[in-house]
């Protein structure tokens, strides 16, 4: 400290004293600093909990959608009851034949103190689920030699029973009170089933291989993700050629003008608007003005395709504008013209980019669910759609619908179908990553 | 199913009309003659020439006869598409000579398709525009507009006899206005703070490794499906704070505006924090370093050089947010009430315009009720509001863009 710096602290007042004032002042503010810096770290971890606990509580809901409960049952193939009177057994006589009769009475036999009571006959067979008889039609068409035989079966139990066995029924108070789904008589088979070994949770095929159904152990996503990958193929086949178009023309051709500009801010706006105002434009325009079926994938598609445009547009023009200048200079040296310039240099340059953008613009198109809901793809449809113009949902809608069912049972397979979509949406995603990661390049 | 069938055919023929036209060019060459572009050109005249009008005439024709549907429509169209291919093949095959220069014709076609596919997104727009206007001007013809505006009552359930009580329904739609900002509130309540305050540290407290896998994750809140949301705010958040609720004694309703809000709030928070974070590290380093050059912590320099200086593009971002929340959907079909309730409790269930639209249009609808036609009005009520706030926002971006650059 100068001497002139000494004498004027030493005329305001002591040294010291200042200094302490500063350190004092010095450590709240470092205080603050502090402070803040963990309010931003909270905030950060809020987001992440947040991340996480939606993760967790959608797996813990889900995993059990991949499982089925399944009961070994003896079913007798008796041809008295298949075809009475020795008819032929063809597939339309199967179909009128009383199926369930096959795995009841063995089952009867079984429990027989429920064998006189109606009302506990019907509760003891009310365990397995309505499938089994398809089950045992579609056994009997591909071989028709069971019948006369007799086998032990691994059937499909209820969903009640499914529920019960994956310690998501009701508790036992519950039952006691007769306030659960099963009663308590029904909980008493099923624990004797469970401790005979008759009761196992097997891989739950039907959950990929079946369309919607009121069942819940019946029902599966496969409508459903059909419906999803129609609708993505029509608005691929639409978005990709039309944005790639858009992109170029007004990166590489257009004239700047007002025509131009109004084009932007158009496609800036559209990007914006919110996604059931185009399910509207669908309804209207499509539905109403061409007379295009509800509930097709393809009036599906071809909405998503308008919402989809806006972003791989601009994803397609930052790809563009990442081509250098000297490219195209180089070309045009040659004596290429302005298209040929395009088809043979800047577009396969930009190639990576615009499928990069396409791909996460496909995958925010399978997220969606608002404007399909308005076109009416919400339907409860229990066929497998086979083209883009039969009825069909799409995967988050039959997520909306199930999610709406009150049956505790449709919990588990709404939180099995998020799964199934959030397991195609990070694929697409980490492919677009891996694209980018895998083509990036520096000029 | 014909047509399209008829569509392969078109192409078909164009094929063949490019490998016809560019034989023809190969072979005038081989005769020493000098072409003006190169065979390929040519091909591609050709083609173009059989597969443009065709198929122009077959969506025409197609619209027209989904109007006059006749026992010869089909077979008609189908004759008079072909005809034209084929025409069209035979006709510049016959044009095709040395001199000729495909290769202006064939660029300047490509170029007129680059141009009307832009145009489709102008389409789009006139598209919206015309089929909310039109559906609404039929609503409002018999709804006052001002009874929509200000009205408070909404109950749009016409009855089916007109002698019923309350035949006429109400669309007075305040009180969906009122949810609407009520849950779009309280998401911004959750989104702004978390959003803005992650975007901070992410651009100035975290290391870069920290960054790098910080960010990403927070993109994945983005990435996720809004109807998952609508799951997640029906069937875990919504009771767990009414369990809460009932641990302190508020009565809370199953269906509150609180858990819903919330919920969209986390899902804008990635919203938020991305656009700050872009408009934070876009702020020069030299206003940093004079700030710590004066002796300020970081703290006080982002509070006081570093917000402030980007206050313009933080802005335009909440207004993008506030524009998606009011426009968000499923996640308040789901988890809002369907009832109209004039509140601004955010314990108690409440509905939202786009709540209304969704119960009002899906189902059968008939186009001459008022029911069916007061959700048009709403969505555009909704189309104006998300539009207002969207070309603010875009401008208050570009003029603080701008500024730096």
């Amino acid at each position: 400290m100068s001497a002139a710096r000494r004498r004027a602290a030493g005329r305001s007042g002591h040294p010291a004293l200042a200094d302490e004032a500063v350190r004092r002042r010095l450590g709240k503010r470092y205080a603050r600093e502090r402070r803040f810096r963990w309010t931003c770290r909270i905030a950060v971890a809020l987001a992440l909990v947040f991340l996480a606990v939606l993760f967790v509580d959608v797996v813990g809901k889900g995993w059990s959608a991949f499982l089925s409960a399944e009961v070994r049952l003896e079913v007798d193939f008796d041809p008295e009851v298949l075809a009475p009177a020795g008819a032929a057994l063809d597939p339309d006589a199967l179909a009128f034949a009383d199926l369930d009769a096959l795995w009841r009475g063995p089952l009867l036999e079984r429990f027989s103190e429920a064998a006189d009571d109606r009302g506990a006959r019907r509760a003891l067979v009310s365990l397995v689920s309505d499938g089994a008889r398809y089950r045992l039609q579609e056994m009997i068409a591909d071989d028709p030699s069971l019948v006369g035989t007799r086998r032990t079966l691994w059937l499909l139990a209820d969903a009640d029973v499914d529920q019960l066995l994956k310690g998501r029924g009701a508790d036992a108070e519950a039952v006691a009170a007769g306030e659960g789904r099963l009663s308590e008589r029904q909980v008493g088979w099923v624990e004797e089933l469970r401790e005979a070994g008759d009761l196992r949770l097997g891989f739950n095929r039907r959950f990929f291989t079946n369309g919607d159904s009121r069942e819940p152990e019946l029902a599966g996503i496969l409508g459903a993700a059909l419906g999803s990958a129609y609708t993505l193929l029509i608005t691929l086949a639409i978005c990709l050629p039309l944005g790639v178009a858009t992109a170029v023309y007004l990166e590489e051709l257009a004239p700047e003008n007002r025509w131009t500009d109004l084009i932007e801010v158009n496609i800036n706006n559209l990007a914006a608007v919110p996604s059931i105002v185009f399910g509207l434009l669908g309804l209207a325009v499509f539905l109403n003005f061409f007379g295009l079926p509800r509930s097709a994938p393809l009036v599906g598609g071809l909405v998503l395709s308008l919402m989809t445009l806006p972003t791989i547009i601009i994803a397609a023009r930052v790809a563009l504008r990442t081509v250098p200048p000297s490219i195209r200079e180089a070309a045009y040296g040659l004596g290429a013209t302005p298209l040929q310039v395009i088809q043979h240099h800047v577009l396969p340059l930009s190639l990576p980019g615009i499928l990069t953008g396409t791909i996460l613009g496909m995958a925010r198109a399978l997220g969606e669910t608002a404007p399909l809901l308005m076109i009416g793809m919400v339907a409860f449809i229990v066929d497998v759609p086979s083209t883009p113009l039969d009825p069909a949902t799409a995967l988050p809608v039959q997520i909306f619908l199930w999610a709406d069912s009150p049956e505790r049972a449709f919990v588990e397979k709404t939180s099995g179908a998020i799964l199934v979509l959030l397991a195609f949406l990070i694929l697409m995603n980490a492919s677009a990553v891996w694209l980018r990661r895998r083509t990036e390049r520096r000029w | 199913m014909t047509s399209l069938a008829l569509v392969a055919a078109v192409l078909l023929v164009a094929a063949a009309g490019h490998l016809l036209g560019r034989r023809r060019a190969v072979a005038f060459r081989a005769a020493g003659a000098r072409l003006h572009s190169l065979p390929a050109h040519y091909g591609a005249y050709v083609g173009l020439w059989s597969a443009v009008p065709a198929l122009v005439a077959l969506a025409l024709g197609a619209f027209a006869a989904g109007r006059l549907a006749g026992r010869w429509a089909a077979p008609a169209l189908a004759a008079v598409v072909l005809a034209l291919s084929v025409g069209g093949l035979l006709w510049a095959r016959h044009r095709v000579r040395p001199g000729m220069p495909a290769i202006r014709k064939v660029e300047g076609t490509v170029r007129a398709f680059l141009l009307l596919g832009s145009l489709v997104a102008i389409l789009t727009t006139v598209g919206i525009v015309l089929s909310l206007v039109f559906e609404a001007i039929r609503f409002f013809g018999r709804v006052p507009v001002t009874e929509l505006l200000f009205g408070l009552e909404w109950s749009p359930q016409t009855a089916l006899r007109a002698d019923q009580v309350g035949s006429s329904g109400s669309f007075g739609a305040v009180p969906l206005f009122v949810g609407t900002l009520l849950i779009s509130g309280i998401a911004m309540a959750v989104a702004v703070p978390i959003g803005l305050l992650s975007a901070i540290y992410l651009a100035e407290y975290a290391a870069p490794r920290v960054r790098n896998a910080l960010k990403p994750l927070l993109e994945v809140l983005a990435g996720i499906p809004t109807v998952v949301y609508g799951f997640f705010a029906a069937l875990t958040v919504a009771p767990a704070i009414r369990r809460w609720g009932e641990a302190v004694g508020l009565d809370v309703a199953s269906e509150s505006a609180l858990a819903a809000g919330a919920v969209m709030g986390i899902m804008i928070v990635p919203f938020v924090s991305s656009l700050s974070d872009d408009v934070i590290t876009a702020i020069p380093r030299g206003l940093r370093e004079a700030s710590y050059g004066l002796g300020a912590t970081q703290s006080e320099t982002i509070r006081r050089v570093v917000l402030p200086a980007a206050l313009p593009g933080i802005v335009g971002g909440i207004l993008l947010a506030v524009s998606r929340a009011i426009g968000e959907t499923m996640i308040v079909v789901m988890a809002a009430g369907l009832a109209a309730n004039l509140t601004l409790n955010p314990l108690e269930a409440v509905t939202t315009v786009t709540v209304q639209i969704v119960t009002l249009l899906v189902g059968d609808q008939e186009f001459d009720s008022a029911k069916t036609l007061s959700a048009f009005a709403l969505a555009l009520v909704l189309f104006l509001v998300t539009l207002a706030f969207n070309v603010i926002a875009l401008q208050v971006v570009r003029r603080y863009r701008e500024q730096y650059e």
